[in-house]
């Protein structure tokens, strides 16, 4: 019997196939599906925030795009995945409320994914495929099997990356 | 400081649940009185959650849902989140133009109805927050609304964000508006910022031990 796991927000949870990982509603959140297909083990990772370095109460490391990242790569690690083999989807990120006020919190969409990608790029990991951006949620399920992304949202699709 | 929500006294939770009453009081009037129907209230809920079940207050993140969001600065610096299942919100667009129930769709919504959710929500947080500042003598401004139709989750993030950094706990104080006795209009949200809760409280002569 294969289990969909969920994620909630600021939470890290391995997945091995055929249990999938799915997170609901993204907004500003990114989700990062760190993934090796040779032992089909997966793991997603529902940020926050882009970095621990300002935060005053730095406990959860999933909850940031630096140590979320890491302690991914961490328990994967553990878990015998082989950090060469490792592949990166990342999905998230919007900007969820319209208005012209250019408060940083508007803006922390898009500062989450350069983040999640300067993190990335430091671990020398590739990101593969991403849905990034636009102004709508997205709930995000993950199959290690394959390393299909199913992205749903309201009004703008549905897609697997 | 309170940095440990769970500190929180009976009292301080008492006085808290006080502001969560004049303040949606004050909006559930208003909204009847723009409806030209009878608004009733629930008590207010006072919860210290941790981020992952927030979402759960209002169908899970993956519903589809209207929120309208306004933060307000000042000493005690605070956020407002009016969010509402989407079918509710096409029926609120429906009474307010004075149109039959059911012809504002959740898929189509054109200017007219999205600027009269915004008035609507414009309308409810203001009176919310005028009576905040009246009760606590505090001086609260209120940006100007955002609205956004989506995800629960999706709305709740961008506005959580603003406590990740800080805290891993959020204190929600919430009230549920009903019509028709058993019909849930929607839910209020005030996320008092974390350094914000002492102001409040001191305002109200409930001290922090």
């Amino acid at each position: 019997m294969s289990k969909i796991i969920q994620v909630g927000m600021a939470e890290f949870k391995l997945a091995k196939s055929p249990d999938k990982l799915m997170t609901a509603g993204l907004g500003s959140c990114i989700g990062i599906c760190i993934f090796d297909k040779a032992i089909k083990l997966g793991s997603l990772t529902h940020i926050m925030l882009p970095s621990s370095a300002q935060a005053r109460n730095p406990q959860n490391a999933a909850k940031f795009a630096d140590t979320g990242i890491e302690l991914a790569l961490n328990e994967m690690g553990k878990n015998g995945a082989v950090q060469s083999r490792l592949l990166v989807k990342i999905a998230g990120g919007a900007q969820m409320f319209k208005f012209s006020g250019e408060s940083d919190i508007m803006k922390i969409g898009e500062r989450n994914a350069m983040a999640v990608e300067e993190t990335l790029q430091k671990f020398k990991l590739k990101i593969i495929a991403a849905d990034t951006g636009g102004n709508y949620g997205r709930t995000i399920t993950f199959d290690p099997e394959s390393g299909d992304l199913l992205v749903r949202t309201i009004g703008h699709g549905e897609r697997t990356i | 400081m309170v940095f440990d929500f769970s500190e929180l006294s009976g009292l301080e939770l008492d006085a808290l649940r006080e502001i969560g009453n004049i303040g949606a009081g004050n909006a559930a009037t208003a909204l009847a009185q723009m409806l030209g129907a009878k608004i009733d209230m629930s008590v207010p809920k006072v919860s210290i959650l941790p981020f992952a079940e927030v979402p759960e207050l209002i169908g899970g993140a993956d519903s589809h849902v209207v929120g309208l969001y306004l933060n307000a600065s000042g000493s005690a610096p605070a956020n407002i989140l009016f969010i509402l299942p989407i079918n509710k919100a096409c029926y609120l667009v429906d009474m307010l133009m004075s149109r039959p129930l059911g012809e504002t769709q959740p898929d189509n919504f054109n200017d007219m109805q999205l600027s009269a959710l915004m008035e609507l929500g414009n309308i409810i947080t203001a009176t919310y927050l005028n009576a905040l500042a009246m009760f606590t003598n505090l001086d609260f401004r209120p940006s100007v609304p955002a609205l956004g139709i989506d995800m629960a989750g999706a709305i709740l993030d961008a506005v959580l964000a603003i406590f990740g950094a800080v805290a891993d706990h959020v204190l929600v104080l919430e009230t549920e508006f009903t019509k028709d006795e058993e019909d849930i209009v929607g839910h209020f949200f005030l996320l008092p910022e974390p350094g914000s809760l002492d102001t409040i409280l001191s305002s109200l002569g409930v001290s922090i031990g």
